[in-house]
């Protein structure tokens, strides 16, 4: 088994998923890890791809990369991956991560699983699909098995290592695609969504006003989510929606704050380990899958709470 | 201009979705089955951007693509009552259990009959969601790719469109033809009108076998797939926990669960 990593970072430095795919990947023995990025990125990212631990680096470094989300970064990864004779390659389940997938399993000819939530030592991917409600274990049949991985599917784990990081600079064809602007999400200082080990979403029932679950989101380090009725209304931001038709989240724990609960919301987050709703309406559905409910105004129960653990906290 | 849209039937969004155990595909008896929502704001572009450039007059045109059974004309019908001009199905026994990449080389197939100058597709279908074949048919095609699009402008030989994804929001654009995916947020659907949907029943699909597209049995379907299921099992519902109704002190009583899960 050969597997390969690829590893998300932002300007040199690494995100959280870089953890978490290397201490999948080193179930099967040999993992190497894989960034892409300008020339200099390999150099600033070794130390900490180091610390989460691989048995090699490299670095596919090229000044004309990043002029495309992934038609660039996937034809570098195909040619290496094949050239060095991957078996299984992991990228996180974002969306730039799917398309990098998607590409580099045509260019190589191989079967692609995406959203895994956990990925064996012969590479069987663990899915779970429909809201939770069925784990599907599968298996690539043909070529390199290109697997992405949800972000928080595991805790990582540190095998620190002390490698040098290989640069590799190889010839891509250009694309006809020209990036005009950029204008990089605003952090805020919240985790991002499907990261955050704690989520704190809103809803119809916050009328607009995000402040009260913002504010919880804070005390507790959570992200902020949003249901479909939110962002269409225009409340919160597209990339915040959580659902069917949003990001699937998996936190510890999920805070729904005015919202109903439709099956379009519940497929983003029914496989969060602990649900907690708030809601006026005690006939919601959210309430069949909330391991604590409570019946009431989202402005008077949320500030209460939030004092309340505050004050706990000292 | 030709415009061509990719889409699929799903079964309803709104249903509770099971795997067939013999199968170990997706159960489509018993479920109502739409025209995937996301592939409705790619064909509301396609005739937005028709609109914008003289119409049908002007010699653009909007023709939609499928892959699947022989009832998802149903699918292809309300995009053509949206006003999409006509349709391609392909249809095959050997097609069941194709996996994307299969998926991904028949749309190719069949979009180079059409030779189009756009190609437009939703951002992923509302059952596998996987959201890799726009991505897939830029390789197969070698056609250059915008994708997530919030906003797209369509100018003689150019498209320009927004980017929007968690990384932030990019302006980019490419010359024709090119491959673009939008975003559920760029437009607002039209519903068909009775006109539309009378019209729609004298617009033509045509349907495509393997053969036709010139595409061999053993390369598509459960057959040729890349990927396959080892086993599934269903998991039990959620059960509904506690409950409490906020008298004055639902916030407290909040806080305390979280403290006792140590949550918080």
């Amino acid at each position: 088994m050969s597997t390969f990593v690829f590893i998300d970072h932002i300007d040199g430095v690494i995100t959280k998923t870089a953890g978490e795919l290397l201490t999948i990947a080193r179930r099967s023995g040999e993992v190497t890890a894989v960034l892409v990025g300008n020339p200099g990125v390999g150099a600033k990212a070794v130390a900490a791809i180091n610390s989460c631990g691989a048995n090699k680096i490299i670095a596919i470094e090229d000044s004309t990369i990043d002029n495309h989300p992934s038609a660039l970064v996937a034809q570098g990864l195909a040619d290496l991956l094949l050239e060095k004779g991957a078996t299984t390659f992991l990228i996180p389940s974002t969306a730039r991560g799917k398309e990098i997938a998607a590409r580099v399993a045509v260019r190589t000819n191989s079967g692609i699983i995406t959203d895994a939530v956990d990925v064996t030592a012969d590479s069987i991917a663990t899915q779970s699909i429909f809201g939770g409600s069925a784990v599907v274990h599968s298996k690539v049949s043909k070529g390199i098995a290109i697997i992405t991985v949800r972000p928080n599917s595991v805790e990582p784990e540190s095998q620190p290592s002390t490698c040098e990081v290989e640069i590799i600079s190889p010839k891509l064809n250009p694309t006809k695609v020209v990036i005009s602007n950029r204008e990089p999400a605003k952090r805020g200082g919240r985790p991002e969504l499907t990261e955050a080990s704690i989520v704190v979403s809103g809803g119809r029932g916050t009328n607009g006003d995000f402040a009260p679950v913002e504010a919880l989101a804070d005390l507790l380090g959570a992200a902020v989510g949003a249901s479909r009725a939110a962002t269409d209304a225009g409340w919160y931001p597209h990339s915040h929606q959580v659902g069917q038709t949003g990001k699937t989240v998996s936190p510890s724990l999920y805070i729904a704050c005015g919202i109903s609960g439709a099956i379009q919301h519940r497929a983003g987050m029914q496989t969060s380990k602990v649900i907690v709703a708030i809601n006026k309406d005690p006939e919601a559905p959210i309430f069949e899958v909330t391991d604590f409910g409570v019946v009431g105004d989202l402005f008077a129960v949320l500030p209460q709470a939030t004092s309340a653990i505050a004050a706990r906290k000292g | 201009m030709k415009i061509v849209v990719c889409v699929k039937q799903v079964p309803d969004s709104w249903a509770e979705k099971k795997l067939n155990a013999s199968t170990k595909l997706i159960d489509r008896e018993g479920v109502d089955a739409v025209l995937n929502d996301l592939d409705e704001y790619a064909i509301e572009s396609a005739l937005q951007i028709v609109e914008a450039n003289g119409g049908s007059e002007a010699g653009h045109s909007v023709t939609l693509i499928s892959m699947g059974p022989e009832r998802a004309t149903e699918a292809l019908r309300k995009g053509l009552s949206m006003g999409a001009d006509d349709a391609i199905l392909i249809s095959d026994a050997a097609l069941a259990g194709s996996d994307a990449l299969a998926t991904s080389l028949i749309l190719a197939k069949a979009i180079q009959r059409v030779n189009p100058d756009l190609i437009l597709c939703g951002t992923e279908s509302t059952d596998a969601r996987m959201s890799v074949i726009p991505s897939m048919l830029s390789e197969r095609l070698e056609l250059p790719q915008l994708s997530f699009a919030g906003e797209v402008n369509v100018s003689a030989d150019q498209v320009s469109i927004k980017r929007v994804t968690d990384e932030g929001v990019d302006s980019m654009g490419s010359p024709l033809p090119v491959i673009v995916s939008v975003i559920e947020k760029i437009n607002e659907p039209r519903y068909p009108s009775f006109k539309g949907i009378m019209a729609a029943k004298k617009k033509n699909i045509e349907v495509l076998s393997l053969a036709d597209l010139g595409v061999s049995a053993d390369e598509v379907g459960g057959v040729g797939a890349w990927s396959l299921v080892n086993d599934f099992n269903e998991q039990a519902a959620r059960s509904a926990g506690v409950k409490v109704v906020d008298e004055g002190a639902g916030g407290n009583a909040l806080s305390e669960f979280l403290a006792e899960k140590r949550l918080a």
